[in-house]
């Protein structure tokens, strides 16, 4: 683990020609304030824009990502047989990630790449991937990160941590590949590693201390999953949900996903889409039966996989890090951690 | 506006105590600056949970028809302004809801803030939102503005020709003055004048970001089948990914499935998470119901809709 000192004036070049090896991603400024997207040739990252409303589980993950194709032309021999892909594995770079983000890749990582299961196409992806995180000098009123396992300025899945000293970058190199990164832009001014630490160590404290709010999730392990299940409020948390999907889309863990094949022509194409657990489609049998037909029961299953189920089967902490984008979009303002709070405090018996 | 709050939680706490409602549907204060979240009052205790002001910019008349509540004949009290107003007129018009079943709690608007166009003042997040008549003070890490409430406001309340709830069974303040406009419809004027190609692109960028979370359809009170077109899986009508002819399928059958029916309530832009002025695809269908058969859409208990309706003297030529 080394620091190295990059000059703003030098960043623009440095990403230059990061981009000649690297397919380079990073916050972009469009309509919709920033969103995290491949940098056109002529585009540097927004490294100081606000949390995106999207996260960067799309690097990974797309929204839609074809996975399989097949021809139907049944004069070739291999007709109607799936075939992979062609992929770009090209060397990804993520930059200027929040490091919340990158927390919540380890997470979904325990899903995709388990002793079970390992699911290439995001295995493939993470392991070309480079997360370049900023350190976050004024978290918002949304930002719990500190109470969900991580914080402005965690480690945690990240290869690089940069902090923003106003002239430059002090970047704290954590990894093999966060070494080839800085070697592929070219940053190589070496900084004191114990004075770089002790700044950095600071910038930590003043950033955690302007988060003021917090959940607690001491209690969760311990309560049984039913009586969470049958707690009597979850009829008002759901009341004024929409039902929409906008919280598990903007969410950096929610990793749930639905196989989709379509044809056009002569060609064949399987898909894998991001799906949602509040959709009633999600758990839509082929019966007709919906185990979750209502809002309610959908709204529960979200804040118990998250609160719960996960914690229970991982125990790897709660499946959330506290960024806060659900807070922030959820069209009804639905708080997770007003719900975490909820599930954790309550007693059966009360 | 928050001045009519006091008389909204008199007269539920009235209709409580009286046994005339089971449940008051108004909006509560967010956790966050600038949310306002829908809520269900059923005890007078509750009622100091009601508040009314600029951030309230959702559409609670999406709350009677998809209530589990609605379906039993329990009766509902609505904290309603001009357009959710117009909304309950409308699921009456339609039979989701009977007359009698619902209390309507009428609002006078003075039209509800822009919560992007806010946002985009600051660098930063926004940590305090505070309203004081028609001042707005908003603060964030970095700086505070004072910013008037009339320079903030949605497109569709700057457009807004309704905004007194036109059925209703009690006011909770003096109507506003309502406003006439020239050209009510120049953002659509402006779109037509586009030559074709550029119109198709114009639309193609507009949804560009969609996340198809569908939060436009689930905050529009329009939106209340069983099973929504894009969520037939047998036969299924349209593509479930990001391609781009998909996104705008959704968009395009959306709108039309509002035509004649949306009261520019401004919900669907309010909810989606992605910035899409999703308006911009029902305000022509509203120009051409107004303009064609001289319709608004949840004005008048008694009237049918020009969709659903045949009349013999119909003045266009094709119908005869």
């Amino acid at each position: 683990m080394n620091f190295i000192t990059i000059d703003k004036n030098d960043w623009a070049a440095g990403i230059d020609q990061l981009k000649k090896t690297y397919l380079v991603f990073g916050p972009v400024q469009d309509e919709n304030g920033c969103q995290i997207k491949p940098l056109a040739p002529d585009v540097q990252p927004e490294m100081g824009a606000p949390a995106t409303v999207m996260s960067p589980k799309s690097v990974l993950f797309p929204q839609t990502e074809k996975i399989l194709t097949a021809t139907l032309d049944e004069s070739s021999k291999d007709h109607h047989i799936m075939k992979p892909v062609d992929k770009n594995d090209t060397p990804r770079a993520v930059l200027g990630i929040r490091p919340y983000d990158a927390k919540a890749v380890q997470l979904v990582k325990l899903n995709f790449d388990n002793p079970d299961y390992k699911d290439p196409y995001w295995c493939d992806a993470y392991d070309i991937t480079t997360f370049v995180g900023v350190g976050v000098n004024r978290p918002g009123p949304c930002d719990f990160s500190t109470s969900a396992g991580c914080g402005p300025f965690s480690e945690q899945g990240l290869d690089v941590l940069m902090a923003d000293l106003d002239d430059r970058y002090l970047a704290k190199v954590l990894t093999p590949k966060g070494e080839a990164w800085a070697a592929a832009c070219g940053f190589d001014t070496p900084a004191d590693t114990a004075e770089s630490q002790t700044l950095f160590d600071i910038l930590q404290k003043e950033a955690e201390k302007q988060i003021n709010t917090a959940i607690s999730t001491d209690n969760l392990a311990q309560k049984t999953i039913l009586d969470l299940y049958e707690a009597p409020f979850w009829d008002d948390v759901a009341f004024s949900c929409i039902n929409c999907g906008t919280c598990t889309f903007v969410c950096p863990t929610c990793w749930c996903f639905d196989i989709q094949d379509e044809t056009k022509h002569q060609t064949a194409v399987r898909f894998r889409n991001w799906d949602s657990c509040m959709s009633p489609l999600f758990t839509h049998h082929a019966s007709g039966h919906n185990p979750r037909e209502s809002k309610i029961h959908r709204v529960r299953q979200r804040f118990m996989h998250k609160l719960k189920y996960f914690l229970d089967k991982y125990d790897q902490g709660i499946m959330c890090v506290g960024c806060g984008r659900c807070v922030a979009s959820c069209p009804v303002n639905i708080d997770i951690r007003e719900v975490c709070n909820l599930m954790n405090d309550y007693q059966k018996d009360k | 506006m928050d001045t009519c709050i006091e008389k909204i939680r008199a007269i539920g706490a009235d209709l409580l105590a009286k046994g005339e409602v089971e449940i008051i549907i108004g909006f509560s204060d967010g956790s966050i600056p600038m949310a306002a979240r829908p809520v269900a009052v059923s005890s007078r205790d509750d009622m100091e949970k009601l508040v009314f002001n600029s951030t309230c910019g959702l559409n609670l008349a999406n709350y009677v028809s998809k209530n589990s509540l609605s379906g039993k004949g329990a009766k509902i009290a609505v904290v309603a302004k001009g357009c959710d107003a117009r909304n309950l007129v409308t699921h009456m018009v339609e039979n989701q809801i009977s007359r009698d079943q619902i209390y309507i709690i009428g609002v006078p608007c003075t039209g509800m803030v822009d919560k992007r166009k806010i946002a985009s003042m600051f660098e930063d997040e926004i940590t305090k939102f505070a309203e004081e008549g028609d001042t707005l003070i908003i603060e964030s890490a970095l700086k505070k503005l004072t910013v008037k409430k009339t320079d903030v406001l949605r497109h569709n309340c700057q457009v807004c020709t309704h905004p007194n709830p036109p059925v209703f069974d009690v006011m909770a303040a003096e109507p506003v003055a309502e406003q006439t406009l020239d050209q009510p419809f120049a953002d659509v004027d402006n779109i037509a004048a586009m030559d074709p190609e550029a119109r198709w692109a114009y639309f193609q960028e507009l949804t560009q970001n969609c996340i198809r979370c569908y939060a436009c359809r689930n905050a529009c009170p329009l939106c209340y089948c069983p099973t929504c077109f894009v969520d037939e899986s047998s036969p299924q009508w349209v593509g479930k990914g990001q391609n781009q002819t998909d996104v705008t399928t959704f968009h395009f059958l959306r709108a039309f499935h509002c035509a004649g029916r949306c009261t520019d309530c401004g919900a669907c832009v309010e909810a989606c998470p992605m910035g899409i002025n999703v308006r911009e695809f029902t305000r022509k269908l509203n120009k051409d119901a107004l303009e064609l058969f001289g319709w608004e859409a949840g004005l008048d208990l008694e009237k049918r809709p020009p969709l659903d309706v045949y009349s013999p003297d119909d003045p266009n030529d094709f119908i005869k």
